[in-house]
């Protein structure tokens, strides 16, 4: 018997229309559920309980929870929301049904330590999953290197900070930088060179290219503020010996205070303003910088995993 | 046209009930709400909560048992047992014969929700002594665990139309599992990119999504579900499910029965 043609054409056409159907419910399925997988999280919140649960396939759980929280911390970052509640909760779990996942130690702690709109600004939170980290992978280097980080950024606990590289610098293969941090950090503890220091081994050791980018972006702003620090006290320098503020920076150079006009990370000329302040061209492009920016300015919205440049 | 679909509905639907392993399920079904009731006991105040998370759960995977089990044999059998040849031979037609299968087997486990359904509530009367408001809730996670029922006897039949039992079983339990983590994985989609991106996208979007029909833990603790949700999630299991019904009807339609 041959198959009917209408019907194979009846059915075919509804197959197609039923499946664009499918994926245009789906998608207002999602819009209404945002964030429905993270319900778990407030109604099973004890990380042992959902090991139990997992019934041995913990590992692919904590894949699970782990691109769950980097969703949530990337949506909320989006949105530019300031409160990060199931972060926390979220890296936790990942981390005990998978202790052994380094990279949950490393983001978790760029997710978790930095001051919103960057981060959820729970830096102690962050330690604790470090210290987690450290107990479960006690020859990772990059664990101790992270808590010490964090320490020295967030918490400007620059003890506990020259502590944690010190012990870093014990473990087997570990950087020979840290050893050198962990020396520096009493004589150097709070000023630019140190951030600088930190940031350029961030820099050169991490293969990921979102945490480059960041640290890429780090020390470009240390060098903004450390160029206009440095432009400022010029200026003020000029004024008092002339009583009256540089018209341009051909004034400077015209006093051989300066050569040739400065510029910013991005190649952009600094900008001179009347009162004797230096702004930046485009500080939209020069995320984390302190200074430079004009009155009232108001930063954009944090980017999330974004390329290296 | 609609009685001969009607008839075979009715006929598979006598076939299940008269279905021993079915009775047997629906048993230890009622038997797990029996349990709730003890663990419900021995817990500190979430005797409600046990008895909705562990008796909801009980009827979703018992349904999902019998869905499967029931629904990949419904045409591998008639075409063992040569009945389907005699049923051909008359003037149904082959999507007739689908059709007919599915809303039976879809009628059978609407009739064993009811009876799950009447032992959690009698469970949750029994542990609270009275019933809440917001148990009305559990109302809607049943009807949502009526409609993940619909989709997997549908996927049960497209596979059965040209897989054997144990294949079609493998296949349809395996697609309630990545089903039920089916907003994970458009999660993991969005991560990925280029080509990987449109693959993994597709392939999630193809995948039944059973996660958002599933508001147990959240009735459990009483909180209420969307209008919308129910809505939407209507329109899109019924859409599903006749998806797959469309294409069990194609290969059924194409297949060489002699």
């Amino acid at each position: 018997m041959r198959p009917s043609r209408r019907i194979t054409i009846t059915f075919g056409s509804l197959l197609i229309l039923c499946m664009i159907g499918s994926v245009v419910f789906l998608r207002r399925l999602d819009r209404v559920r945002t964030g429905a997988t993270l319900e778990e999280v407030l109604y099973i919140s004890s990380p042992q309980v959902l090991k139990r649960m997992s019934l041995g396939y913990d590992g692919l759980l904590a894949d699970i929870y782990w691109t769950r929280a980097v969703q949530y911390f990337g949506g909320k970052l989006h949105k530019g929301e300031r409160r990060f509640d199931l972060l926390a909760p979220l890296l936790e779990i990942t981390t005990t049904l998978d202790p052994h996942l380094l990279v949950v130690y490393e983001y978790g702690a760029n997710f978790l330590a930095p001051p919103p709109p960057n981060g959820a600004g729970m830096p102690k939170r962050a330690i604790e999953l470090e210290e987690f980290g450290i107990r479960n992978n006690p020859n990772e280097w990059r664990l101790y290197y992270n808590e010490g980080f964090i320490d020295y950024m967030d918490l400007k606990d620059y003890a506990s900070a020259a502590e944690a590289f010190d012990r870093g610098s014990r473990v087997p293969n570990a950087h020979p930088y840290l050893k050198l941090l962990a020396g520096s950090m009493a004589e150097h503890a709070g000023d630019l060179r140190m951030a600088q220091m930190m940031w350029s081994m961030t820099f050169q050791t991490t293969r990921d290219r979102s945490i480059r980018a960041n640290a890429a972006a780090h020390l470009r702003a240390i060098l903004v503020d450390q160029d206009i620090t440095d432009l400022e006290a010029l200026v003020a320098r000029y004024r008092e010996q002339n009583g009256r503020p540089p018209a341009s920076f051909a004034d400077l150079e015209t006093a051989g205070m300066l050569r040739g006009t400065p510029i910013d990370p991005l190649g952009d000329p600094y900008k001179l303003m009347a009162d004797g302040r230096i702004e930046v061209r485009d500080p939209d492009h020069l995320p984390f910088i302190l200074k430079g920016t004009p009155p009232g300015y108001v930063a954009p919205l944090p980017k999330f995993l974004d390329s290296a440049k | 046209m609609s009685g001969r679909i009607v008839h075979i509905a009715s006929n598979t639907f006598r076939e299940a009930v008269r279905d021993r392993v079915l009775y047997n399920l629906i048993a230890f079904a009622l038997l797990m709400s029996g349990a709730a009731i003890l663990v419900g006991q021995i817990s500190i105040e979430i005797e409600r909560l046990v008895v909705i998370n562990l008796g909801l759960s009980a009827v979703s995977l018992f349904g999902m048992v019998i869905a499967i089990f029931i629904g990949i044999g419904l045409v591998s059998k008639e075409i063992e047992k040569r009945t389907l040849y005699t049923v051909l031979s008359r003037p149904v037609r082959r999507w007739e014969f689908i059709v007919g299968k599915f809303f039976g087997l879809a009628g059978t486990l609407m009739v064993n929700a009811f009876f799950m359904a009447v032992g959690v509530f009698g469970a949750l009367l029994y542990v609270s002594r009275h019933f809440q408001r917001a148990d009305s809730w559990v109302l809607v996670a049943l009807y949502f665990i009526i409609l993940q029922f619909l989709i997997i006897t549908a996927l049960a039949l497209l596979f059965s139309s040209f897989s054997s039992p144990l294949l079609s079983a493998v296949f349809a339990f395996a697609l309630f599992v990545i089903g039920s983590f089916a907003e994970d994985l458009r999660g993991f989609a969005a991560l990925t990119h280029g080509v990987m991106r449109w693959l993994a996208t597709g392939a999630a979007y193809l995948v039944p999504n059973f996660s958002a029909l599933n508001v147990i833990s959240s009735v459990a603790h009483q909180q209420p579900v969307s209008g919308q949700l129910i809505w939407y999630n209507t329109i899109y299991a019924l859409i599903y499910a006749t998806m797959a019904l469309c294409g069990a009807v194609l290969i059924f339609e194409h297949r060489n029965l002699k």
